[in-house]
């Protein structure tokens, strides 16, 4: 009886170990506006981010995509797959030899993301080492959540309307596994464009008959344009950045971002500010077919 | 006294870091050190070194440099006329050329390089630099094949230094950029030695018209910069981009009418300073220069 006891303690894993193996589908009932139909010129609601970000976003034109075609193809962060398009397989590698679990493999539907979570207590690679969309990321357990960090990220969005992370930025998530429900909190840092870390967070539900199709894409030309030039706002320029403020009846400084925007405080600045009676803009925007503009 | 073996023990220090090696793709490696990156192409006919950093740099140079080949340096290329790109030539070659005369290291260079090294005029003369470098191309580009490989040299005029090359490993799949390219700080625009900015808008762009990025937009061809790290096309699309735009706001600010003081004040590169390092004010004020000085 004893040899049974020490053997099923034997088959017990050291640490905690879930298994975040399937199928997931999104979930978007939180940020869905932002995340399905896309986020609006110049919203930049609920990010930490800095002056040099806000001018950034400021400058960013969005035919730069339609005119610089290196920019067509390209995925999203790691650090942003997690938000839009998200239907995600997991899988994972058991070395057969020990059982040990060696690492998590992502498969995103955007852009066919793959990315490769270790867990064999990697090092990352040195700073010097090229960056990727998906960045090095390497996880450990603490309890039943895993936290993975991912360094040697290239530049990208933080938003996809022109807000920059940089490629210097660590991202740490946080991934939660409730049932049939995925939970990851996110948070990034960005010595370059945050002033404090950006902390969100995006749900799954498990989808055994999930298919994730190919993604595909080819890059061409679509706006004839002298070859080098880059699209973009002079400073002070840009007319579409208040209309997120009009269209939504909000403060046009609480649009502008940045730390003290994103705490309960930040109301008492905003005296005498009154909501909209009603909301007409992507009002029931949880799912990709019930967004309505108006 | 004092404060010269505090220098001395503060070049050395710099010195004792070991240069790192990292295999690029194909017979390409770069090599890592304090005074910039430096690319090695090996094979069984021996190996080619894109910039030679410095004198002092030279033993930890070819330390790394044995780490992959034990055969003789036979080409170097020097990308500019910086010290930190050719001041290590002869150091290097004497630790890692061949002594047998048909195997004598070729140190080739634009001929612009070698022209400004000479010339009392533009600063101090550099004849030791300029003693080093034994081979000139002013036809671009200038190719040669070399461990299997063709090697080919194309000079980006008027750029960095109007002396510049960047050196594409074509079999390889990687450029090595020099100057012209630093994802980490503020290019330096060197007009006294016949930088401009609209050359070095024209080379990145040239970069990036040589370059073929893999699948969505990563990897593909590799960019070795001159300084910082390893990088591909999407690197060196986010530093175009940097440097178009600031361009684009220097010229309308010229079209305004504001001084370089004005410009300056109204910082221009505000929104790209927390990513970059250097000094904007220098960066700007080389943009302004450069745009002024062009003929309409």
């Amino acid at each position: 009886m004893s040899k049974l006891a020490a053997l099923m303690l034997l088959s017990l894993p050291v640490f905690a170990q879930v298994d975040f193996s399937g199928e997931w589908a999104p979930l978007y009932h939180e940020n869905g506006p932002e995340r399905l139909p896309g986020p609006e010129l110049g919203d930049y609601t609920e990010l930490p981010i800095n002056d040099a970000a806000r001018l950034r976003a400021d400058s960013w034109d969005a035919d730069r995509i339609s005119v610089v075609e290196q920019y067509q193809c390209r995925p999203h962060g790691s650090d942003y797959a997690l938000r839009g398009l998200g239907n995600m397989r997991v899988s994972r590698d058991i070395d057969p030899a020990t059982q040990r679990l060696m690492a998590f493999h992502t498969h995103m539907l955007a852009w066919d993301s793959d990315r490769t979570i270790y867990m064999d207590g990697r090092a990352h690679p040195p700073e010097y080492a090229n960056h990727t969309w998906q960045g090095f990321s390497t996880a450990v357990w603490e309890g039943n959540m895993l936290t993975v960090t991912t360094t040697h990220l290239k530049e990208n969005y933080l938003r996809r309307n022109g807000v920059p992370r940089s490629d210097q930025a660590t991202a740490t998530e946080h991934w939660m596994r409730h049932g049939d429900y995925l939970t990851v909190v996110t948070v990034i840092d960005d010595p370059v464009f945050l002033t404090e870390p950006l902390v969100r967070s995006d749900n799954w539900y498990l989808d055994p008959g999930q298919h994730i199709g190919v993604f595909g894409c080819e890059h061409a030309p679509e706006l004839p344009k002298p070859e080098g030039v880059v699209p973009h706002h002079l400073p002070g320029t840009n007319p579409y950045l208040r209309e997120v403020s009009e269209w939504y009846g909000l403060p046009y400084e609480a649009t502008r971002g940045g730390a003290e925007t994103l705490y309960p405080e930040y109301r008492l600045k905003l005296n005498g500010y009154k909501a909209p009676p009603k909301c007409d803009r992507y009002c029931t925007c949880t799912t990709l077919f019930d967004c309505q503009l108006r | 006294m004092k404060l010269l073996t505090f220098a001395i023990l503060l070049c050395g220090s710099a010195w004792a870091q070991e240069v790192q090696v990292f295999p690029v793709q194909g017979n390409v490696s770069m090599l890592v050190g304090p005074g910039g990156n430096v690319t090695v192409q090996t094979g069984k006919e021996g190996i080619v070194v894109v910039d030679t950093q410095t004198a002092a740099a030279a033993p930890q140079v070819m330390a790394a440099i044995r780490k992959l080949s034990d055969t003789p340096i036979i080409w170097v290329i020097n990308t500019s006329l910086d010290a930190d790109h050719i001041s290590g030539n002869e150091a290097l070659l004497r630790l890692g050329g061949s002594t047998e005369a048909s195997l004598r290291a070729r140190v080739i260079a634009h001929e612009n390089v070698l022209n400004r090294l000479v010339a009392s005029g533009s600063g101090q003369a550099r004849v030791s630099d300029a003693a080093s470098i034994n081979d000139t191309y002013f036809k671009s580009p200038k190719d040669f094949l070399f461990n299997g490989e063709p090697v080919m040299i194309y000079h980006m005029p008027a750029a960095h230094t109007d002396g510049d090359s960047i050196v594409l490993f074509r079999r390889s799949d990687v450029i090595s950029s020099g100057d012209i390219f630093t994802p980490d700080r503020y290019p330096v625009i060197d007009l006294p030695n016949g930088g401009s900015v609209q050359g070095l808008i024209d080379a990145l762009n040239r970069i990036l018209e040589m370059a073929v990025a893999g699948k969505y937009q990563e990897g593909g061809t590799f960019v070795i910069p001159g300084h910082g790290r390893l990088c591909d096309e999407a690197d060196v699309v986010e530093f175009r981009d940097m440097v178009t735009i600031i361009r684009d706001r220097v010229q309308d600010m010229i079209k305004k009418g504001m001084t370089l003081d004005q410009v300056k004040a109204a910082k221009p590169s505000r929104d790209y300073d927390t990513q970059y390092r250097g000094t904007p004010d220098v960066f700007v004020e080389a943009i302004y220069k450069s745009l002024s000085a062009r003929k309409p």
